[in-house]
Order: C-alpha cells, then structure tokens, then sequence
C-alpha cells in the first residue's frame, strides 16, 4: 500500500496536528527534560563515585560518611513525590481534555473487523480503510467491533482509542492542517493486524463538502436506518399506531430514561446500541420486558445506520 | 574436588532427581531456566531478523503471531518469574539464614517438577504449532477467534503458575520460622527482604491468573461465552483479571533482580548499604501497592476516566519506592571501596539501564501521553528496559557473584567483564531505537510495518545480533570454569553475609554449627574488611 | 536422640509445627485469591442483571444444597473435635473422627452428583445441553457457567480434602502421632475448614439469589 503524499511521521517535525497534538508534544518535551535532568545527575554521580571512591584510590577521603540517613531519605522522597504529582496532574488534565467531546462536534461512525476500518458518514457516504474529515471542524468518531477488540490510532493526533465488540467507543479531535495522516490499528487482532492499516484524509471545508457529494449513497446514513427500522420489524411497535405498548423513540436520543429498577440512565448512544441487542438489561420504567433481542440479527455494521435514525428523530439532542 | 560438598557427596542420577537438598533444586532449576531462555531467545532472534524488512519476507503473518507470542509466554513464565528466586533464591537463602535447608524440602523439588512439567506442555503447543494471541491472550480474540494452541499453552502457564506458589509459600515459611538465632528482621540482607516481598505476590497474584486462565479455558472449550459481548460477557472484565495478576508479576519479576543489587552494591563497595531500613520497607512498599495499578495497561481499553485517573496516580506512587532504591545504592558508593569486577559491572549497568526503564515508566503511567504510546513500540522498549537491562543484568551479576560458592571454581574474570560491557552495549543498541519507533509511532506486534520505521529496526535488529553473541559468552566461559576455573575460597570477594562463612561449595548441611547472629548484615570497616553476622 | 518426626532443618518440633501451620494459612491465602477471582468475576455479571441472575438462581437445587451444607458443617465439627482428640491423645478416637469427616466428604460429593444430573436432566448444562430461551438465555448461560465452575472447582477441593483427612485418619489409627506430635492433623483440618468455609460463601452467593421473601 503506497502512503503516497502522506506527512512524515515525527514528533518534531510537525508543529501539533491538532492542537492536542501540540500538547502532547510540550508534555513528552517535559517528560523528557525531567527524565534527563535525573538521569544526568545519576551518571554523574555513579561516575565521580565509581572514580574518585575506586579501591584503588586509597587518598580519597572516606571520613565523615553520612550516619543520619533519614533526613536525605525524606529530602529526596518529597521531591520525587513532588515531580510526579506534577507529571500526574499534567497529563490527567490534558487527558481529560480529550474525554471531553465538544457539543457541536460532528458525528462519523467507525466499524471496525478483521482487518479492514469501515466509515460511514451522515449523509451516507462509506469508506474503507480511509476518513475523510473537514479541516477545522470537531469530529467524533463512534466506535464499535464486530469481531474483537481493535485499537484506532492516528499517530499524527497522538490519539487512541480501543474499539471494544459489545460496546460503544467515543474519540474526538480536531485537525488545523489539511493533509493526509496515518491510520494504523493499535491493539493486536489476529493475522492481519499489521495490514489493517488507512489514511485520515483532513480537507478544506469546501473540498470536503465536494467529497460528500461525490459519494455513491444509496441515501442517509439516517434514511438507510428508517428502511432497516421497517424491514427488521421495530416499526411494528414503536411505529404509530401499533398494537404493543412500547417506549416511543421520538426525542429519545440525549434525553434521560426512568428504568424499571429506579434507577435513571441517559439514552446515549451506547443505551440505544444495548437497547437492541440485549433490551432485557434495561427496562424502561412502565413497560413489559417484551421486547426481542437483536442479537445475531444485526450486525455492527447495519446498527450504524439504525442508530443514527433513532438518534435523528425529532426533538432529540443529537439530530444532525 | 576431594573434600565433601553438596556435588561430590553422591553422583548418581537417582540423587540428583530425588534431591530434597536446597542446592541441587537449585542447579535443576538453573538447567530448567536456562534451556527456556534460550528457546524464547530463538524466538526473538527470528523476530529481530523478520523485522529488518518492512514487508517482511521471512515468515508469514501468522508464523510471526506465534513468534511474538511464545517469546513472551517463555520469557515471562518459564524463565523471569522462576530465574532468580528458584535458582539464586534456592541456593542461597537458607545459607543466608543460618537454616540447614528450606522449611519444606520436598515442597521444593515437587515444585521443579511441576515447573518442568508446565514447561513441557506449553513447548508441546509450540511444537504442535503454537499460539498467536500474544502473551496478554485477550478476550474474545482468544476465546473465538484465534485457530491456535490456546488450550495447550495456556495448561502449561497454569501447571507452572502452582510451582510460582509452592515457592513463595516455602520462602515465606523460611523467612518466617527458619532464621538463625540472633538474626532479627533488621539484621536479615536485603535479598531476603526482597524474596519476602516477591513470595507475597506470587502466594496472592499468581492464584488470580489460575482462575483467569481457567475461566478462558472454560470459555473456549465449552463455548460458554463468559467473555463474549453477544450472551452477556465482557471483554474487559479479562482484561482486568488478568492485569490484576501480571501487572504485581512484572514486580516478581523485578524485586528479586533488586536484591541482588543491593548485596552486589554492598559487596564491591566494601560498605553498608544506605538506608538499610528504607530499602526494606521499599521492597514490601513495591509489593503492597504494586497491587493497585493494573488499570494502567487500560487506559485507552474503555474503562472509565475516574479509573484511569486513580490508576494514574497510583502507578507513579509505585514508581517512588523504586526510585528510593536507586538513591540508597548511589549513596551507598560514596566514600566506600569500588572494586569494578564483573559483578560490579552488572550492577552499575542495572541502576543506569533499571534507571531509564523506571522514568520510562512515568512517560506511560503519564495519562494523556500513554493515550499516545501505549500499544506501541514505546511500551515494547519500557519493558524490556527493566526486565532485560533490569533484571536479566542482576541475575547475571549474582550468578557471576555466587558463582564460587555455587560451583566452588571461579570464574575467568576478564571474559567476564567483556561480556558484561559487550551486554551493555548491545542491549542498548537493541533496545534504544525501540523508544524512538515508539514516539514515533510504530504500533507493536506489527509484522508488516511502514518503510518509514526501516532505519530504526535495523539499528535494532544489529543491537540484537550483537546481545546474541553476548549471551552466548557467559556459557562457554561458565561452562569453561566448572572444569578448569579456580578452586574458589570460602570467601573469594571478602564480603559480609553468612553465605561466605561456609565452604565454597557448601557440604550438604550447609553449616557444621548452627551460627549465631551478632551483628547487622553489611558491617564493614572504615577501610573495607569484611565482619561476618556470626564473627 | 531427636524425635523421628523432627525433619532435619528444624531445630526442635514446635518450630517444626509453627512452620506447618504457617505454610498452611499461607496456602489458603492463595486459595481465598483463587476463589476470589471467580467470585469477583461473578459479582461483576451479577451486579449486571440481578433480576436475571435472581431468576437463574432459582432453577438452583436448595434442598440439595442446604443439605450439602450441613454434611460439610458436620464434617468440620468432626475434624474439629479430632484435633481435639489428638492433643488429649486419643488416637483411635481421633482416626475415627477422621475417617467420618471423610465419609460426610464422599456424601458431599455424591449429592452434589445427583444435583448434577437433575441439572443435566433440566436441561441447564452451559455448552452441553442448555435449553433456557428468549430473555432468559443470557443470563441463564452466565449464571450456570459460574454455578458449575465454581461447584466444580471446590469439588475438586474437597475430593483432594478427603483424601488428606483419609490418610491423615489412617497414619492416626497407626499411632503416628501423639499429644507433642499432631501438627499433619491440624494442619489437614484447617485445610478442610477452609473448604468448609468456601462452600458456605458459594452457597450464599449461588443457591440464595432470588429466594428471599
């Protein structure tokens, strides 16, 4: 596979692809500067005192040897405690930062399978071991497996992100340069592990909206997911006026749900991928557990779609 | 040699595989290790040479899947976890003690069996064909997917695991019961605080991989789904389980290797080492709370950012008591007497090259940058910083150092010291690229890679070749010395400990009389003599 | 002249016990970790789906199980008091304690073999010939993995254990032991008092969900 125009990988050699990018960069740049700083100091000393203090060097001064030991044991326990509180705080701050998807991002699923990264965009288009994103704009990448766990990793955006079968994965970023950046699996996978490899094509927003264009879509990604709804049966009882009492969908998505344990959960996405595969876990509060598991019925790929349709019904948090 | 000692005393067959003596168990486990070492050496040559091309042309995918993998299966469980306690360990802490022999003798020769058979059943799954989950053996890949030896390979890690326990128990009872009169807590060596230490994880982790290793076998044979996401299971929950046991099993791996630098420290700087009480409690500080990071190997697996947070913080905690050591060893040689023989060599390049792995370690324990390394060439080169340029360099610098005691010859030193700085050198050259990859992103157990990555595994790959060479010397020139080294004195470095107060090597018994215990373990005077615990 | 019970590494044989029942309680603290993984791994499942694991519970043998209980109760008393026996050194007393402690073991695991087969003949063998369906399967499944991993795993524990307290009883009968000498039947009872006590926690976990009023 040719990586064509592709940056070149290097930390130094890039400014930060993304602004967390960059601070990656400053904290390793930190890392590093403490991890010299003690290692230089630890030579220097295994070094004057493998010298000086040698056997052989019998004029040395060996009087005086320090008998209360306590006080530099505390000294330097303070100071390492104290340098690794601050590498600690650091890194779990700028961790969180990315925990932390922005609102406005814009949502693109990712399924991932021996050995291939499938995409699929809202308005439909789909991709195969590429992603294609606009320049500037906040992207949130929805993640799932259909097989085992895999790992999505952009070496350029310094970002990573297992992608577990069974469960739904989030991972944000935003580019501020235009270019084309590996895609690389990080969590080993069977045989070809190693080839499951892609590109992360960021374009100009006007660029990218030709891209979207030119796709071959056999219509929305939310569209497709109203024609699944229907051929699988869901409309049956959440559609008007069917004959099951079942939880209506409009709005659902973002909103908090009552379960019939007392206990409230937010119908996030992952709610609603469980909802459909194991809709017995949760039941909603005031309604039979009647509804049937869509599990072995549906795969990863085809709840993408699904999903998105859900999420797109009106009045809900997420519609696109 | 004429004169009685544990080899000479019967030389049949029937003696040597029906020992209870603490020193032959020792030798058989030494034999036992040394072959798995070389095996999981065979695979990591394969892997080095496979990895000079980026296409890599040498092997097939899945050759290579079972390639890494069996490199870290017999690393791990047939030769770091076992080398330095049952071999070092065995031989040495019940002349350590005063003791005639472990408090369970056949305890301990059962245990070489049972290694020996986990042994033989993980190598029979290689020979049939191997495994290709990788060490980790994560779920569902393991449990549904992979076409490999599972079963097979992971019944023998689980048959040796029980030798894992039987040997800590036995230490622990040791320690315990078994020390000579006058020897307090405070006047034992610090190798047997970091024995004590490593005996509580294998007596408490080792049981929890036992029943992870069970629950995938379970699993996968009887199709069970325990770990299968479709019928109610969770991936992670594996992982959790299994890195409740190996992350403290990395500790196991290390504390012994720490130990023995403390007594090679001591030794060739004619001094008592520094700190004597906070190296201690240091080693039951790593064990204790070496309990408490696991979630650090997952902090990109979809466990929850809280989790991370606290595993996080705990994981440099971890890191504090290490970092003690190293300061109390460094202090150690200041003002003392620094003799560089080989042992001396060994030690010094653990505290550098333990040193860098360590501060490695914060880059991983680092949330935001792990998200960046983590499963990357980065994690590849931390580890075996620490494990190989850690503790395979301790363990060489104690055979080197009880070498005479355990064989009664010496060995050729000026060989010695080559080999030690050749190991050096070529570690470093094998290893220090691998960081780069890693921050440059190179992900790990990645057959085919990005051309890119070339130069970088190439300067590996001739390290490699280099180490190779290196690791060969110690047998021959070992192996040269059992027939025409010197005879070795009782107390060839002029070192305290009560192992140099008996013959080199021990008759049976270990000590005609039982020694008393007068005084700390590291007593030297201001101009370096030796006094003994028991003088 | 040393007692012949003393091993050579120990100087005299109350060292020689300490070390035993040191090696003993240092053994079951690897079995409490062992045992623990699994019903650590069984909580996570449990916490989960109580409603489906309270279910599942239910097609549980409780009459069988109770019973269980107090045979292995019974048999730890019996142990308890052989041990007894061996200080005040009545060996024959002592063997015959024993030996019946062994038998409750061997009845132990024949009830828990007629459990099995009901378990088999209702269909709740996980990869075997478990029939449960609609939305109960998931954790029906999960539920009688655990149940027969964990029964499973413990009765291997106790068929070791009566074969321990079987050879232990005999060596008594034959005056192996006396009032100084006793440690093998102490340390053989602690370690049936341990799978004693596992059972006790198995059987809260697995026969009591769903049951309560």
């Amino acid at each position: 596979m040719s990586f064509g125009s592709l940056r070149h990988f290097g930390p130094f050699r890039s400014l930060g692809e993304t602004a967390h990018a960059g601070s990656v960069d400053l904290l390793f740049g930190g890392l590093v500067a403490c991890s010299a700083l003690v290692l230089a100091l630890l030579f220097f000393l295994l070094l004057r005192f493998s010298i000086h203090y040698r056997a052989g060097n019998a004029a040395a001064d060996r009087d005086h040897r320090i008998k209360k030991s306590w006080h530099w044991e505390v000294a330097w326990t303070a100071a390492t405690l104290a340098v690794f509180l601050a590498l600690f705080v650091w890194g779990a701050q700028l961790y969180l930062e990315l925990q932390n998807t922005p609102k406005d991002a814009l949502p693109i699923y990712v399924v991932a399978q021996q050995w291939m990264w499938k995409v699929e965009h809202l308005g439909g288009q789909r991709e195969i071991n590429e992603l294609h994103v606009p320049l500037g704009a906040s992207i949130r990448l929805i993640m799932s497996s259909q097989d085992v766990i895999h790992s999505f990793f952009i070496p350029e955006f310094r970002i990573k992100h297992d992608v577990v079968p069974g469960a739904t994965e989030n991972l944000w970023f935003r580019s501020r340069r235009a270019g084309v950046f590996h895609l690389l699996c990080a969590e080993y996978c069977g045989t070809d592990h190693s080839r499951m490899t892609g590109r992360v094509v960021v374009m100009e927003p006007a660029a990218f909206e030709q891209w979207l264009k030119q796709q071959d879509v056999s219509g929305t990604l939310a569209g497709q997911g109203e024609a699944l709804f229907r051929q699988l049966g869901c409309s049956g009882c959440h559609g008007a006026g069917a004959s099951i009492r079942a939880p209506a969908l409009d709005g659902l998505y973002g909103k908090p749900v009552p379960l019939s344990d007392g206990s409230i959960t937010v119908a996030d996405d992952a709610y609603i991928r469980d909802a459909i595969l194991r809709p017995r876990a949760q039941i909603a509060a005031g309604y039979e557990p009647l509804m049937p598991s869509y599990e072995g019925k549906i795969s990863e790929y085809e709840l993408v779609p699904l999903v998105a349709y859900i999420k797109s019904l009106a009045g809900s948090a997420g519609a696109p | 040699m004429t004169e009685r000692n544990y080899l000479t005393v019967d030389n049949t067959l029937r003696s040597w595989f029906f020992t209870t003596d603490h020193k032959r168990v020792a030798v058989l486990y030494f034999a036992g290790i040394t072959l798995f070492f070389f095996i999981g050496g065979a695979a990591a040559t394969v892997i080095r040479l496979e990895l000079i091309e980026p296409q890599g042309h040498l092997v097939t995918s899945d050759v290579y899947n079972r390639l890494f993998t069996i490199h870290g299966v017999v690393m791990v469980w047939f030769f770091l976890i076992p080398s330095i306690p049952n071999t070092l360990g065995n031989f040495i802490v019940p002349l350590m003690i005063g003791a005639r022999d472990l408090a369970f003798p056949r305890l301990n020769i059962a245990s070489w069996y049972v290694f020996m058979l986990g042994g033989a059943v993980t190598l029979y799954a290689v020979f049939m064909g191997g495994i290709d989950t990788g060490w980790t053996f994560y779920t569902p890949f393991s449990t549904m997917y992979s076409n490999s030896y599972v079963v097979l390979a992971v019944a023998g890690v689980f048959i040796a695991g029980f030798s894992s326990i039987l040997t800590g128990l036995n230490f622990i009872v040791t320690i315990h019961t078994l020390r000579a009169p006058g020897l307090y807590w405070y006047r034992l060596p610090l190798f047997l605080w970091s024995l004590y230490a490593t005996s509580a994880i294998l007596v408490l982790a080792t049981p929890v991989l036992a029943m992870t290793l069970l629950l995938m076998t379970l699993d996968r044979v009887g199709g069970l789904g325990i770990f299968d996401p479709a019928r109610g299971g969770d991936p992670l929950l594996f992982q959790h389980l299994f890195w409740f046991y190996s992350h403290p099993a990395v500790y196991i791996m290390i504390l012994p290797g720490m130990g023995v630098v403390s007594e090679l420290v001591a030794a060739f700087s004619r001094k008592a080492v520094f700190g004597y009480k906070f190296v201690a409690w240091a080693s039951l500080a790593i064990a204790a709370v070496g309990f408490f990071v696991w979630g650090h190997h997952m902090f990109v697996s979809g466990q929850s950012p809280f989790a991370g947070l606290v595993f996080s913080f705990m994981s440099f905690v971890v890191a504090v008591p290490s970092a003690i050591k190293v300061f109390n060893w460094t202090a150690t040689m200041h003002k003392g007497w620094i003799r560089f023989d080989a042992p001396m060599l060994y030690a010094l390049a653990f505290i550098g090259l333990f040193t860098i792995g360590g501060l490695t370690g914060l880059f991983l324990a680092c949330l935001a940058y792990d998200v960046y390394v983590t499963d990357t060439y980065f994690v590849v080169a931390h580890f075996h910083y620490i494990m190989v340029g850690g503790m395979v360099t301790a363990y060489f610098g104690g055979l080197h150092y009880w070498w005479p005691k355990i064989t009664g010859r010496m060995y050729p030193e000026y060989w010695a010291r080559a080999a030690a700085i050749l190991i050096f050198f070529g570690f470093n050259m094998t290893f220090f690229p691998q960081f780069i990859l890693g921050v440059l992103g190179m992900p790990r157990r990645y057959h085919v890679y990005p051309p890119e990555f070339q130069v970088w595994h190439v300067m590996s790959s001739a390290g490699a070749s280099i180490l190779a060479v290196a690791y060969l010397l110690p047998l021959f020139y070992l192996g040269w010395s059992l027939f025409f080294g010197a005879r070795a004195a009782a107390n060839p470095w002029g070192a305290t400990g009560l192992e140099w107060q008996t013959p080199s090597p021990p008759p049976p018994e270990n000590f005609a009389l039982t020694p008393e215990i007068r005084r700390n373990p590291y007593q030297y005077t201001h101009d370096g003599e030796a006094v003994p615990q028991n003088a | 002249m040393p007692d012949p019970h003393l091993a050579e590494q120990f100087v005299d044989l109350r060292q020689q016990q300490n070390a035993a029942e040191l090696g003993l309680w240092t053994f079951v603290a690897s079995e409490v970790l062992f045992f623990g993984g699994l019903f650590l791994a069984y909580s996570v499942y449990r916490i989960a789906d109580p409603t489906g694991f309270a279910a599942a519970a239910r097609h549980t043998e409780i009459v069988l199980g109770t019973a269980n209980t107090a045979v292995l109760l019974t048999s730890s008393f019996l142990v308890a008091w052989a041990v007894a026996a061996a200080r005040a050194q009545s060996r024959r007393t002592a063997a015959a304690l024993l030996w019946m402690a062994a038998v409750l073991g061997v009845v132990f695991l024949v009830i828990k073999g007629f459990e099995y087969r009901r378990e088999y003949d209702e269909h709740l063998i996980p990869g075997l010939n478990l029939a449960t369906s609609g939305s109960h399967a998931t954790a029906d499944n999960l539920f009688f993995s655990f149940y027969f991993a964990a029964t499973g795993v413990h009765a291997i524990h106790v068929a070791l254990g009566i074969a321990v307290i079987a050879a232990t009883g005999l060596r008594a009968w034959q005056g192996a032991y006396s009032a100084e000498y006793h440690a093998p039947i102490t340390v053989a009872g602690l370690y049936w008092h341990f799978v004693d006590v596992v059972w006790i926690v198995l059987f809260a976990l697995i026969y009591l969900p769903g049951r309560a009023p």
